[in-house]
């Protein structure tokens, strides 16, 4: 922690680097344009199609996995870009994500358990976990839960007040670097034995599942799903969006410098908490509702989505892909979940062995992640050719 | 139940007239074996009680054999069989040839709990010292109402002052069932010096009700028995709090292990090393396959195993930190987040390389005899040896840890990066090579850790990811870089935790015990023991 002078250099280094490797601001806005456009088309209108139109038996039929898997990366992507904005641009590395997107999944989860109504094992108005534990009356904080309005508004409402109190107390008192790092994994872990607890109300470490319905539409019917992916899809494009709307202002300037020189910025007179404290609580709400829509999807949550590992693995797309730009992490939560799936189906003895090493590869190696290595080869061939 | 014990009590007084002196050397009566011999199981025990009380010193081999399902009757003669010989179970002599059709003896639940119990009490007039204090600690425990006049004579034999204080433990809690209410008094005011569990779950059953009445029916005996059971519950919760701070003391110790070796990486380097709880793992492993080589080549010396599995678990330990170091860790100083990263990928990778090599169950590693048991300091408070083990040890890392540091050339390296790492490589510290060693260092004081922990917890490929947390927070709480901090925080946390974890479960006390790290750094970000002078950013 005394070594001043060496984390200094080391520090001066890296604001030297990322300056350097740091995509050119004037992306062209036709390329972008062009972007926006075939994604759009992919997951608002051929997915759906293949999913909806094509017969099973045909060869361009979706299956209901691959629209499951690809929703739910989706949900992933935005949560990586909502990290990086945290983590790439703030320079605040959060292993606590898990516990906002998980908080986000429990409270539209509370929608979906009163949405089974009668139809629990044990046809009661109450959840059945709640039954199980002999349960007369629901707890004080699932009043309204079966209003639709009501759990996204807690969506939105309980991580963002967790993230606003816990991030006030946090940078308030200035600790950052690791030592943030290690506070918000302590967050996870507490949040994580809470939930595995009975007696808190969530059902313990089975979580929910089992669910029927949203809004009267059954859940496991073709036209939810795809309408839950189309939603997925809108939630990463509108957090993109947004993501690039703050990053290219004066306010994502300030985030740039908070990361690279963060007493420099102090001396200029910015005061860096409520920067950090506004784009730390916007983090954690899309996160919320990444994990609102990721619910439905898979059909269950339990407190094992806030277990540290989780929250870390999250960190790795935003690494893999390529921290401070905005598509990389969705190149990076695309190509570390695909492989996982392939992994765990395959060789499942060999994904720890697998991650570990991507882990180790990524930030020894590729500090700028997939994306920094395509504009390196691509400076390269550029440097060769002339 | 009264009734039972009163009964019983009014038998045992009756027997204890009728016993002489000249016990020895006379043969069973026909009529007790007769008895023993039939199906009626009231009248056997009657038969084992009148065994008992006549002839002492027959009733031993009698009633063991019985105990055994080996006794038989044959011509008349009580018969202890084993195999093909055969043994006159009062005189001791080898029946040859052995009798022709002996027919065994039958011992049902019932018959065989009593056979336990005398067989407990005549153990009273043993040669052997430990033999009658086994048999006295019973009997004080769960005392028979009908032992009452075994007792009495053991009393008047016994010299051993231990002993004799057990016994009347046992002969207490059987008077205060006595008809006169004046021996129940005073047996109430006595227990009083005897603060166990069963005696005051005994005292508080005289004091509830049956009904309207109390189920001591006497004013007097009732305020004496009140008055035992308020002296034996101040004295009882002494023993708690007690055992609380011992538990958490050896909590901490642990945590002291493991904090240790972190707080050295961190100092020195900068690094939070997320792998750290894997070489807890390492060690615990190596102390597993020591344990295993020592079975299979050395059975004699097996109980030593711990003393070799110590550096074992050191050196495995320190040699996986050095190899990381020098091949991974080395490339990111100064970038403490990817350090952060990289090693929980390592971690992943230990992890799993571990469950390939030695399964994904946990594995047995045994405490060695001497480390088994434990020292009863108060009647509720037994310090386990293994716990009091464990907190001597960790007092001798510690104490070794301090001498490195402050008494070795390396240590003055090491204090020398701490501080100024730059100016540290002017003077001619080979900082590298500080790092590799520190590193080494931190990393084998975790191995040694996962040996100790070996003997109080599972160990699996993913215990250290149970302590990581935890040792995280304690050198979050005590600041870097020095030993007093990581001390205090360590032994801090680990009682805190177990005092939380008894007023309120383990759960709850673990979220409170991180909130209040949470609130701590508020006020002192630094840690308890921040090194003195300009405060540097800390990276990133």
């Amino acid at each position: 922690m005394t070594h001043t002078e060496s984390l200094l250099a080391a520090e001066e280094a890296e604001v030297a680097d990322t300056q350097a490797s740091a995509p050119p601001s004037h992306i062209h806005g036709q390329t972008i344009r062009a972007a926006t456009g075939i994604y759009a088309g992919l997951v608002f209108v051929l997915i759906p199609l293949a999913h909806l139109a094509v017969p099973e038996s045909h060869g361009l039929h979706a299956s209901d996995y691959l629209v499951t898997l690809l929703g739910k990366i989706l949900c992933y992507a935005a949560v990586a870009v909502a990290l990086d904005l945290v983590w790439g641009y703030t320079g605040i590395l959060s292993l606590g994500h898990g516990v906002f997107f998980a908080l986000g999944g429990y409270a539209f989860g509370m929608y979906l358990m009163r949405g089974i109504g009668l139809d629990g094992s044990y046809h009661s108005h109450l959840p059945d976990f709640m039954v199980f534990l002999d349960w007369k009356e629901l707890p004080w904080y699932w009043l309204g839960t079966g209003h639709i309005l009501w759990a996204v508004f807690l969506v939105v409402a309980v991580p963002g007040l967790l993230a606003l109190v816990f991030g006030y107390f946090a940078f308030r008192s200035r600790i950052k670097g690791v030592y943030f790092s290690i506070i918000t994994q302590a967050m996870t872990v507490a949040f994580m034995l809470l939930f595995f607890r009975n007696e808190t109300g969530f059902g313990g470490n089975n979580g929910f599942t089992d669910f029927k319905r949203i809004l009267g539409c059954s859940i496991t019917a073709p036209g939810t799903r795809i309408v839950l992916f189309a939603l997925s899809g809108a939630l990463l494009l509108g957090t993109l969006y947004l993501a690039r709307r703050l990053t290219a202002s004066k306010f994502g300037r300030i985030l740039t410098a908070i990361r690279d020189a963060e007493s420099r910025l102090m001396f200029i007179g910015y005061n860096p908490l409520y920067y950090k404290l506004f784009i730390w609580t916007l983090s954690a709400v899309i996160c919320a509702v990444a994990g609102a829509l990721y619910v439905p999807q898979v059909g269950i949550i339990n407190p094992g989505e806030m277990s540290p590992s989780n929250s870390i693995e999250m960190v790795v797309w935003v690494a893999v892909g390529g921290r401070g730009t905005l598509i990389g992490p969705v190149v990076g939560a695309f190509l570390v979940n695909l492989a996982k799936s392939w992994f765990t189906v395959s060789f499942p003895e060999y994904w720890l062995f697998f991650l570990g090493a991507v882990f180790v590869i990524v930030t020894l190696l590729l500090p700028h992640g997939v994306v920094g290595l395509f504009k390196k080869i691509k400076t390269l061939t550029k440097g060769g050719a002339s | 139940m009264i009734k039972r014990m009163f009964s019983f009590f009014l038998l045992a007084a009756a027997l204890l007239g009728t016993t002489g002196p000249a016990w020895s050397g006379r043969a069973v009566s026909p009529g007790i074996i007769e008895t023993l011999a039939g199906e009626d199981s009231d009248a056997k025990i009657e038969a084992i009680n009148r065994l008992v009380r006549d002839m002492p010193d027959q009733a031993l081999p009698v009633l063991t054999a019985m105990a055994d399902d080996s006794l038989s009757i044959a011509d008349g003669r009580l018969v202890i069989m084993d195999g093909d010989t055969a043994t006159d179970a009062v005189s001791g002599e080898t029946l040859d040839p052995a009798p022709d059709n002996p027919e065994a003896i039958t011992v049902n639940n019932r018959v065989r709990s009593k056979i336990a119990e005398c067989l407990s009490a005549l153990n009273l007039f043993s040669k052997d010292r430990d033999a009658r204090m086994t048999s006295a600690a019973d009997l004080s425990e769960n005392p028979a109402p009908e032992s009452l006049s075994i007792i009495e004579k053991a009393l008047s034999a016994e010299k051993d002052s231990e002993i004799t204080v057990k016994l009347h433990v046992a002969r207490n809690k059987i008077l205060l069932a006595a008809s006169d209410p004046t021996l129940r008094i005073k047996a109430a005011r006595a227990l009083a010096d005897n603060p166990t569990p069963s005696t005051r779950q005994l005292l508080a059953g005289l004091l509830l009700k049956n009904g309207d009445d109390f189920m001591e029916p006497d004013p007097d005996v009732q305020a004496a028995a009140a008055e035992s059971l308020r002296s034996i519950d101040r004295q009882l919760a002494v023993g708690d709090t007690l055992g609380q701070i011992f538990t958490g003391l050896s909590l901490g110790s642990l945590l002291l292990l493991t904090a240790m070796g972190l707080a050295i990486t961190y100092g020195v380097m900068g690094v939070i090393n997320m792998a750290h709880g894997e070489f807890l793992m390492i060690g615990a492993y190596a102390a597993f396959a020591v344990q295993s080589v020592f079975r299979s080549r050395f059975p004699e010396y097996q109980d030593a195993y711990l003393l070799a599995a110590l550096p074992a678990g050191f050196l495995a330990a320190a040699l996986t930190g050095m190899i990381l170091e020098r091949t991974v860790i080395r490339f990111l100083y100064g970038r403490p987040l990817e350090t952060l990263l990289a090693t929980w990928g390592l971690s992943l990778i230990l992890i799993q390389a571990v469950r390939t090599l030695f399964g994904a169950q946990n594995v047995e590693v045994a405490n060695p005899a001497w480390m088994s048991g434990g020292v009863a300091v108060l009647p509720n408070l037994i310090l386990p040896w293994n716990r009091i083990v464990i907190i001597g040890f960790s007092i001798a890392v510690l104490a070794a840890m301090w001498a490195i540091l402050n008494l070795t050339r390396l240590g003055l390296f090491v204090r020398a990066v701490t501080q100024n790492r730059a100016m540290s490589g002017c003077v001619g510290v080979l900082t590298g090579r500080v790092d590799t060693l520190a590193f080494g260092l931190g990393a084998g004081i975790a191995g040694i850790g996962g040996v100790a922990l070996s003997q109080v917890s599972n160990v699996g490929p993913d215990m250290g990811q149970n302590y990581i947390i935890d040792s995280f927070m304690v050198v979050v709480l005590g600041g870097v870089g020095q030993l007093a901090g990581a001390v205090w925080a360590a032994l801090g946390l680990g009682v805190v935790s177990k005092f939380l974890e008894g007023w309120a479960g383990a759960v709850i006390a673990k979220i409170l015990v991180l909130v209040f790290v949470i609130v701590f750094i508020q006020k002192r970000p630094q840690g308890m023991f921040a090194l003195k002078g300009r405060t540097v950013e800390s990276g990133s």
